[in-house]
């Protein structure tokens, strides 16, 4: 609910609140260079005095006005002729010229009104209320991703275009509500709602009848000090009965022309007080520094914007359309579900299908801010999640651990948890296990037992439907069709061989980059954007199940780049290494946003073996900015299967890659990568006391090796591989 | 055509065998490139003494704005009533502003004065802008304004 009033007012205001707030950042500037550039302020100095510095200078003067800036203009008549100027106080010459700034004269009606008068008005003011709604509604919602309000700023983790969105809005939310209040309450005052309009006395009936007295000497004037003057109007020349006007911050008087008495006073309403204070909190007039501070926050919602709209896109790209998903609060089954790829989010739609089918009332949703309190009329929860790399939770499914052990106590409706995943994995739906082991340990009554399904196979998803058909008395034929993942074809561009003599053959296979649509480019889909470690499906013919390589190059080369080994009586390796120049696969990508180097300039320690190399190569060739990268390479024989071994020397004379180390497990002197660890584990230990990032890649086997031997060299610091895991500085992909 | 008998009727002593005879006067006002927002102008007409007699028309629709037209202001304490249902949008630089108006007899060649307030947000408030005396023999010449007004005539 509250994701659906952030998401739809944000996307169909998107293009207005750019305006606005683009036009915003560009007026905060303004009142900062106004008070740098006003003339310095006397201290000290009256009203009285300044009117008679002016007059001295400037006879014809009719009206000073001082700006909450500090900047004070003059205008007066001179021989008939209008003139206008910025006051130096200290003189009360004229220096520069009064005449509105074009631009910022333009801007202002853009901002206020989209230069359309009224109409614009109003809006405007709908684009701000949208924008107050926008805050609230994104401040809850990161509370809700951070894991609660005490966390709003710990560290912020996930895909690019998320982390993005949070990590500027959670700043720039203050300056949004305050602005956007703000200008509702601006738009209010101009639209008469509020009692604010002026207050100034009524017009004394008599007057002294006398002219002349000089402003200098009158006692009123004397005793306003010029910074709480916001106006002084003069009396018409030859006029006996005119009066002096004088509007301060407090309120508004006459004053005698003859003798100096003040006639007539008012003092300014709350009401005006307080819009006052209003227009100088949104404007920055007379609060340049908080202005800029606003325009710096307005300045992140065009970036809000687009980054919203591309997670928007994601969302949408990661999960099928579910016909007929019913409203969280009304569904009496609720399917959450942890999609890594999108397949498992395929099973959920065909469970969705044949359970509304079946008559019930069913809403899907990610499981991932899993709120038990919204599921109002909930009478069975159904959890379909997969597992990530060692029995992680997958992207979609993040924090729901915490969430369950965080609950006041478990739901009443009864829980059902399917796992996804893929047997020759030891972490096989560990992540699943972990759900259904978490809950139960919280005491929510089961629905029907945990169960599993295996490399999507559809046999095992029906045989799962049929009991959870019998637990609700349902015929529940669940015929679930995999769905073929969108590809686009690959052509091999060159391949190098390696390994032959040590009985691994592998290749680097390098196809050509396809064309991107411009709609892929602006949102990022197909092949428009990777980096080195994300993920290439590849489908080899004869299957539906995609097989994933990881990526050892990323768009800015040019290419697509992966490293394969030939499995004996493997598919897609198979179909792989028979691949010759010119020949075509179907493929896509998958985002492996965890598996990035991040920026910055802390040192990288990558690790891998075999084909593990892939990905570690692809972010030394993209490491442009020689930030100090070290490389622990494992292969079988240097003269057989050192992959990227020239490249690599290059990449080191280039500055791309400080220090390479390399492990042969074949030779005089066989000895493995986490060989190579121990070997310098002082060097390794001060990187890693630096700050270092550290990214294995490789076999299972290997990634075990080294997480033991970094156990070791960590040691005598006292930190461990668990740790630097929990702080996202340790990331592995394994296979 | 904009009827003023009404609220004339209400504020002055011009008494209704006057307001028998009337006439469509035409105000026009045109601006001077002054580089600045819409100007907001007050026209209004006083008496022989000074004292306010009534309003023919308000160019500039938000109140909040109408204290810089200082005399009228001063005049009316702001009354909305004055200009009730005599109330258009603002006039732009270089732009003119023309008014038909059916204006008692009784206002010409009896020392009435027709004034018109300017105001320009971010510039100068200039009360009493124009002044002119309401003559028949006045009508069709033009005057020039102080600071924003290029020209101001009425015409019957």
């Amino acid at each position: 609910m509250i994701r659906a009033l952030h998401r739809w007012p944000g996307l169909l205001a998107l293009l207005l609140l750019a305006v606005l707030t683009l036009s915003g950042a560009v007026l905060s500037v303004f009142p900062a260079a106004e008070s740098l550039s006003a003339p310095g302020t006397v201290s000290g100095l009256s009203t009285a005095e300044l009117a008679a510095r002016i007059q001295a200078v400037h006879p014809g003067v009719e009206q000073i006005r001082r700006a909450p800036s500090g900047r004070i203009i003059a205008y007066w008549f001179t021989d008939g002729a209008p003139g206008a100027g910025v006051i130096d106080p200290a003189t009360g010459r004229a220096v520069a010229s009064a005449d509105p700034n074009a631009v910022e004269r333009w801007l202002v009606n853009l901002h206020r009104s989209l230069l359309l008068g009224d109409g614009g008005r109003l809006v405007v003011a709908a684009g701000a209320a949208v924008l107050l709604t926008l805050a609230f509604t994104g401040a809850a919602l990161v509370a809700r991703r951070m894991g609660g309000w005490p966390r709003w700023f710990a560290p912020a983790r996930g895909p690019g275009a998320g982390r993005l969105h949070v990590e500027i809005a959670r700043l720039a939310v203050f300056g949004l509500v305050l602005s956007s209040a703000t200008a509702l309450w601006m738009a209010a005052a101009t639209f008469e709602l509020l009692p604010d309009g002026s207050s100034a006395p009524a017009f004394p009936a008599a007057v002294s009848g006398a002219t002349g007295m000089a402003p200098g000497e009158m006692a009123v004037l004397a005793a306003t000090p010029v910074s709480e003057l916001r106006e002084l109007g003069f009396p018409y020349p030859g006029d006996a009965t005119d009066v002096f006007t004088l509007k301060t911050d407090l309120g508004t008087g006459y004053i005698d022309q003859g003798d100096g008495r003040l006639l007539a006073w008012a003092d300014l309403t709350g009401w005006q007080r307080m819009s006052k204070t209003v227009y100088m909190l949104h404007t920055g007039q007379g609060a340049a520094i908080l202005g800029l501070a606003l325009g710096l926050g307005a300045l992140g919602v065009p970036v809000l914007g687009t980054t919203g709209a591309l997670l928007w896109l994601g969302r949408r790209r990661s999960r099928p359309h579910i016909p007929a998903n019913q409203p969280a609060a009304r569904a009496r089954t609720v399917l959450l579900v942890g999609s890594e790829g999108g397949s498992t989010w395929g099973f959920a739609a065909t469970l969705h299908r044949a359970l509304t089918a079946a008559g019930d009332s069913v809403h899907a949703a990610p499981v991932a801010g899993f709120d038990p309190a919204r599921f109002h009329q909930a009478e069975r929860f159904i959890v379909l999640v997969a597992t990530y790399g060692e029995g992680d939770a997958p992207t979609s499914a993040a924090g729901f651990l915490a969430r369950i052990e965080a609950m006041d106590r478990a739901p009443d409706a009864p829980l059902a948890v399917l796992g996804f995943g893929d047997r020759s994995f030891p972490a096989f739906c560990a992540f699943a296990e972990a759900v259904e082991h978490r809950a139960r340990g919280r005491g929510w009554a089961e629905l029907i037992p945990f169960d599993t399904v295996d490399r999507q196979s559809p046999q095992d998803f029906a045989r799962w439907g049929r009991v959870l058909g019998e637990a609700l008395g349902l015929a529940l034929d669940l015929v679930h069709q995999p769905l073929r993942p969108a590809t686009q074809t690959l052509t091999l561009h060159d391949r190098r061989d390696y390994g032959a003599e040590v009985q691994a053959l592998t290749a680097i296979l390098r196809f050509a980059l396809p064309p991107a649509s411009l709609w892929q480019r602006i949102t990022g889909q197909g092949f428009a954007r990777f980096a080195p470690g994300d993920l290439l499906g590849v489908l080899p013919e004869g299957s539906d199940l995609p097989r994933f390589y990881s990526l050892a190059s990323g768009g800015r080369d040019g290419f697509v780049e992966i490293v394969v080994r030939k499995w004996p009586g493997g598919l897609c390796s198979g179909q792989l290494m028979a691949l010759r120049p010119g020949d075509r696969v179907a493929a896509f990508l998958r985002p492996n946003p965890r598996f990035r180097p991040e920026r910055g300039r802390a040192p990288l320690l990558l690790i891998g073996a075999g084909t593990g190399i892939g990905p570690l190569a692809g972010i030394v060739r993209a490491n442009l900015s020689r930030r100090p990268v070290s490389l622990y390479f494992g292969m079988r024989h240097p003269d057989s299967d050192f992959l990227y071994g020239e490249e690599l020397q290059v990449w080191r004379g280039e500055g791309r890659l400080a220090r390479l180390r390399t492990a042969a497990s074949r030779g005089a002197r066989p000895h493995y990568v986490q060989d190579a660890l121990r070997a310098e584990a002082a060097e390794v230990a001060r990187l890693v006391r630096a700050g270092a990032r550290i990214m294995v890649c490789g076999g299972r086997g290997m990634a075990a090796g080294v997480a033991e031997a970094l156990a070791e060299i960590l040691a005598p610091s006292g930190l461990t591989p668990a740790m630097l895991k929990a702080e996202g500085r340790y990331v592995e992909d394994v296979y | 055509m904009k009827s003023l008998l009404a609220s004339l009727a209400l504020t002055t002593a011009l008494t209704v065998p006057g307001l028998a005879l009337a006439r469509p006067v035409t105000l026009t006002t045109t601006l001077n490139a002054y580089g600045g927002d819409g100007a907001y102008l007050a026209l209004y007409v006083t008496d022989a003494t000074g004292a306010y007699v009534g309003s023919l028309w308000m160019a500039g629709g938000k109140s909040k704005y109408y204290e810089h037209l200082s005399d009228w202001y001063r005049a009316t304490g702001g009354d909305p009533a004055q200009i009730n249902g005599i109330t258009g949008a603002s006039v732009g630089a270089g732009r003119t502003l023309e008014i038909t108006l059916d204006l008692a007899d009784a206002l010409f060649d009896a020392g009435y004065t027709l004034h018109v307030d300017a105001a320009v947000e971010e510039m100068r408030d200039s009360p009493n802008e124009v002044a002119v005396p309401l003559t028949s023999a006045g009508a069709g010449t033009a005057v020039r304004g102080r600071r924003y007004v290029a020209s101001f005539s009425y015409a019957m």
